[in-house]
């Protein structure tokens, strides 16, 4: 009996490693072709290099200018969620606080909204915003704080269940105003829920490749957005376009390197809720 | 805080403006603006359902939305089948399950256009070399036609995906009591007897979840469409979020494209409401 268990155990194993090797085989080949020249590439792309090609790099990081690029996605994922994260909160917590019909309607306006697509309400969007002078970076942040408030308004106000009203009646009476009784008690309670939101809004933000395109100047592009102008610039040039898909993804990488744990239980929560 | 106390709205002012401005307005502005010849700046004269006429007799949106319907089932089929598959196996006491959550999770935090750009390399170049190698003639020239484009789609989604409805199942799967199982294999039940009696009607709410995830996301996919195939060949691979944002974009017919953006707000919402109403009449069974 528990030999037999073993060794169903033992094939499933396998089972599970062939399929993780399938699962990042794409990945392998993307690095390994990176490293070829286009002859190399030409002559068969299952191998390893012949010669360890790294000025593809070299190239791809400047045409990318990567360096610009990665500033770019980093303000604008930074600050979109920093302030969905503010302001969510603070909304989370005074919907959750008031128990009125008019505090329900507002939730319900707020979790209704997640039902709209994006493409639905893009192009009267579009045309506002242009019209007010606001296609910019910080007209998306704005944007970002529209579309991404619903859901953490949401997660927010879930997570408020657990928070005493007792807390907040102890503050007042020691003269506490809201601000305060909010940022110093409240806020710091909600950490956890802080967390599951900001990793959902930061891979969202991060990767988002159609409303920065419709948005930002070419000059102030996020990583994405570079990367569609310089994949349509060398169509036929692999060796270049991965290594630059390569680059592209290393920033990624790093983040779940040290944030693995977090990340899959916070999109877990994010989910099943 | 109540109604009336200043602090309850200024806590709300900022999401209430950021919301109305960018959604709320916008969406109906939009309403409105299907049934004029509005051109991004102006309307001139209300035209009532023209657009909406004209739009169900467009040979290309209707094939957009069809390959979309095609596509979704096919993906969330998929999806939903590697999704619970490997989380049954990381879910198992084996060595390198954290190991394997990490790898089949990690297509998830890259964004669908780098990812559909690697597997245009994928599907072009190593399908061609391996094709040669194996002299299947099936594997070369994938996304040149209808048929390969509609399946490259298909396999990128899964791939993409299947890591974060495996997280989803996990979740469940990781719920169910240990005594039960142990329970039911004192008693002589077979693992697939157990898998079928215990596990699977516990794991059926992560089924609702995941099924109607994979499809709302599957209706709404762009970034992947646009990286791998374009559309191509002849628009024939067009999912219908693509065939909107070109006939806004690139056609530049604002109103018309309002119009179809309209239908797509009412298709993902019929599926979004159904899942709602299942939800509601399973807690009442429960």
């Amino acid at each position: 009996m528990k030999n037999k268990e073993k060794k169903s155990l033992f094939s499933i194993e396998i089972l599970g490693i062939l399929l993780g090797l399938l699962w990042i085989a794409p990945f392998y080949l993307m690095i390994v072709n990176a490293f070829k020249t286009k002859r190399d590439i030409f002559s068969g792309v299952l191998g390893l290099p012949e010669t360890w090609e790294f000025d593809n790099f070299i190239q791809a990081f400047i045409d990318l200018s990567f360096l610009k690029s990665l500033f770019n996605s980093v303000m604008i994922t930074g600050l979109s969620v920093g302030i969905i994260i503010i302001f969510s909160s603070m909304a989370g917590y005074a919907l959750a606080r008031n128990k009125s019909k008019f505090s329900g309607f507002l939730f319900f306006v707020f979790v209704a909204a997640m039902l709209i697509p994006f493409q639905s309400v893009m192009i009267p969007l579009i045309s506002i915003f242009g019209q007010a002078d606001m296609l910019n970076a910080a007209g998306l942040i704005f944007m970002y704080l529209g579309f991404g408030c619903s859901l953490s308004i949401f997660l927010y106000h879930g997570a408020m269940t657990g928070v005493s009203r007792s807390l907040d009646e102890a503050a007042i009476i020691d003269g506490a105003n809201r601000f305060q009784l909010f940022w110093k008690i409240i806020f710091p309670l909600l950490k956890p829920i802080s967390v599951t939101v900001g990793i959902l809004n930061v891979i969202w933000i991060w990767n988002d490749y159609l409303l920065p395109s419709l948005v930002l100047s070419e000059a102030n592009a996020t990583i994405p957005l570079k990367m569609f102008y310089f994949f349509g610039q060398y169509t036929k040039q692999w060796h270049l376009a991965l290594a630059g898909l390569t680059i592209a993804i290393i920033p990624v990488i790093i983040g779940y390197f040290f944030a693995q744990k977090q990340i899959i239980n916070g999109v877990s929560e994010g989910a099943v809720k | 805080m109540q109604n009336r106390s200043p602090a309850f709205w200024l806590f709300l002012t900022p999401v209430i403006l950021a919301l109305g401005i960018v959604v709320v307005i916008p969406f109906i502005y939009g309403l409105f603006y299907s049934f004029t010849d509005w051109n991004g700046l102006r309307a001139t004269q209300f035209i009532g359902l023209e657009h909406y006429i004209n739009l169900f007799q467009e040979q290309e949106f209707m094939n957009s939305i069809w390959f979309t319907i095609k596509f979704a089932v096919a993906s969330v089929l998929l999806l939903n089948f590697f999704g619970l598959a490997l989380a049954l196996i990381v879910t198992r006491n084996i060595k390198t399950n954290n190991l394997l959550r990490t790898v089949f999770f990690m297509p998830n935090l890259i964004g669908g256009l780098i990812l559909g750009f690697i597997w245009q390399f994928i599907f072009i170049s190593v399908f061609g070399d391996v094709g040669d190698l194996l002299g299947v003639e099936g594997m070369k020239g994938w996304l040149s036609t209808t048929e390969t484009g509609f399946w490259g789609l298909v396999i990128l989604t899964s791939w993409q995906m299947a890591g974060y409805i495996m997280i989803i199942y996990i979740a469940y799967l990781e719920n169910i009591p240990k005594e039960l199982i142990e329970a039911a294999k004192i008693d002589g039940a077979s693992s697939f007897q157990r898998f079928k009696n215990i596990t699977f009607p516990l794991v059926a709410p992560a089924f609702t979840i995941s099924m109607f995830l994979t499809l709302s996301t599957s209706f709404k996919i762009y970034d992947q469409n646009l990286s791998l195939t374009n559309g191509g060949p002849y628009n024939s691979t067009q999912m219908v979020a693509m065939e909107i944002v070109r006939t806004a974009f690139s056609d530049n017919q604002m109103s018309y494209a309002q119009a179809k953006a309209v239908i797509f707000f009412l298709i993902v919402a019929v599926v979004a409401l159904t899942q709602v109403y299942y939800n509601k009449k399973r807690e009442v069974e429960m």
